[in-house]
């Protein structure tokens, strides 16, 4: 299988902290790949260093073999990235659909005079509303973000990364500050989204979701790759068993793996 | 009539020049306080051509071609800087420009230039143009909001980090907003040149900025209709009440103020208000609110 994402020797400081200390890791094709690990460890800089709105030390993002360096965070969305952020941030002003058609237009944005040229929305409009009923928020496609909790939003940040049609989804905590239900719920949706053939990178802190879902995981500790490989081979590792101790408690280990 | 002549195009004039801050701060949301520069490198250009002995037919449009790429330079150089950053830089360039145009013989210095030729059509055929090129103005920009450009226009007011991650090049639409923009700020000096006949530094200070960009604040940032209605009655005013016209500044500044503090949405706010719907859109540069 190919690698459609590789992450090599990333190292970033910031103010002399290191936050990134030659992290390397992949993504293969049609992979659900967990990124994990305690708060701090890194995570949300490696996403970031992959969109590019981080500029490592060293190292280099490669897509399909070519390497991102010196792109700018709309030129990798157009490569083929699509990020789903930890905190959303929609477009206040615009309703849930007016948020996903305008991520659905691309080719029309892709430069201001052709976006000026381009009035029809109708077929941009089709796409986001189908996306709005596969993450199951079609109800509120008219709705202001301001008027909507943030299970809602949470799914609208997705749907808008997905209109993107990327080639990898890259989700940062999307589970973060739903309950166990709604949880379960998108866990589920994202698990279609990779059946259905989407390579996707889900940083979470919801371990129950992430080793029912993920086939393979990614541990980061203070910058660090503790351990890269199948779910419950690397969570019976002892090292990453101690940095999550030191996190979580056992109690909450145990319960996890004992799911798993 | 001639003087019913003189203020519909003085209207008309006015009309184009909100209409040309409301594509950059109103569409875009990237705040000017310098505005009326581009609207004086317009006219200047404009008029330096003409008193040359150029036709009006090829300073008109060079003028706006003019501040157009001067806008883009200006646009360049700012496009690092956002919100309260961007308005102090901006207010740089009015500033700017006011000190070398005072500085240069050759622009008339302060006194400016005088005895600007006609443009040949005439009071009542200049009114025309005036309002014919309004009416354009505000066909193009009612196109604009329309199309895909308005759209992500929409995006990089509200949030330039998210309209990114969606794909937009946001460095390049805020540039077109600010070719755009600064170019028919020149049309509209070019204008101003040929129907006042005389320019100078004081035209174009920070005072018409303030008066600019208060058209746009009273009208509603990015509504089409309450900018040119906005425009048109503060335009007229300072015309017809020498009181408007001698407090112009504090009455500008006033309105900026009730018009933030009590209807963000301008003119345009207040009637989607009395029709219950929801204002326009939240201010695009309310800074460090968000």
């Amino acid at each position: 299988m190919a690698r459609l994402l590789e992450v090599e020797n990333l190292a970033v400081s910031f103010g002399g902290v290191a936050a990134l200390q030659g992290v390397s890791f992949g993504l293969d094709e049609g992979e659900l790949l967990g990124l994990i690990g305690p708060n701090g460890a890194g995570k949300t800089t490696a996403l970031r260093v992959i969109t590019g709105s981080v500029t490592p030390n060293a190292g280099q993002v490669r897509l399909a073999g070519h390497p991102l360096d010196g792109l700018a965070v709309h030129q990798r969305v157009r490569a083929g990235l699509g990020l789903s952020q930890q905190l959303v941030r929609p477009f206040r002003a615009m309703t849930v659909l007016e948020n996903v058609t305008l991520a659905a237009g691309r080719a029309k944005t892709a430069a201001p005079l052709r976006a000026l040229v381009n009035h029809d929305r109708s077929e941009e409009r089709r796409r986001a509303l189908k996306l709005l009923e596969l993450v199951r928020i079609s109800d509120s496609a008219d709705a202001k973000p301001g008027e909507l909790p943030l299970g809602i939003l949470k799914r609208l940040e997705m749907a808008r990364a997905l209109a993107l049609e990327p080639r990898v989804l890259l989700l940062d905590e999307p589970l973060a500050g739903l309950n166990h239900v709604e949880a379960r719920e998108l866990a589920d949706t994202i698990t279609e989204l990779n059946l259905g053939g989407l390579s996707i990178v889900l940083i979470e802190h919801n371990l129950t979701e992430v080793m029912r879902i993920c086939s393979r995981l990614v541990v980061l500790d203070n910058g660090w790759v503790l351990g890269d490989g199948a779910p419950a081979r690397v969570m019976a590792d002892a090292e990453v068993r101690a940095a999550y101790l030191g996190e979580t408690g056992a109690g909450t280990l145990g319960k996890v793996l004992g799911h798993a | 009539m001639e003087y019913e002549v003189t203020l519909i195009t003085t209207m008309a004039i006015g009309i184009i020049a909100a209409l040309s801050l409301n594509l950059i701060t109103g569409f875009c949301g990237q705040i000017s306080l310098g505005h009326a520069a581009f609207y004086g490198i317009g006219a200047y250009c404009a008029a330096m051509m003409t008193t040359n002995g150029l036709p009006f037919a090829l300073a008109l449009p060079a003028g706006a071609l003019l501040a157009g790429v001067v806008g883009i330079f200006v646009g360049l150089a700012s496009l690092r800087v956002r919100h309260d950053f961007l308005a102090i830089t901006t207010m740089g360039v009015g500033f700017l420009f006011l000190g070398i145009v005072r500085q240069q013989d050759a622009l008339g210095g302060e006194l400016g230039i005088y005895g600007i030729p006609g443009s040949g059509l005439g009071r009542e055929g200049f009114m025309l143009l005036a309002l014919g090129l309004a009416v354009a103005v505000a066909a193009f920009s009612l196109y604009v909001k329309r199309s895909w450009m308005g759209y992500a226009f929409d995006a990089v007011a509200d949030d330039e980090d998210t309209a990114r991650q969606l794909g937009i090049d946001v460095p390049r639409y805020k540039l077109t907003a600010f070719a755009f923009g600064t170019a028919l700020a020149g049309l509209a000096g070019g204008l101003y040149a040929h129907h006042v006949r005389y320019i100078g530094p004081d035209s174009f200070g920070f005072t018409e900025s303030v008066a600019m960009l208060a058209m746009v604040v009273v009208g509603g940032i990015g509504s089409v209709p309450g900018v040119i209605l906005a425009a048109a009655v503060m335009t007229l005013l300072p015309q017809w009440l020498q009181v408007v016209a001698d407090y112009k500044l504090l009455l500008y500044g006033g309105l900026l103020f009730a018009v933030m503090r009590f209807s963000p949405g301008g003119l345009a706010g207040l009637f989607s208000l009395w029709r219950r719907e929801p204002a326009p859109s939240k201010p695009a540069f309310s800074g460090g609110s968000d």
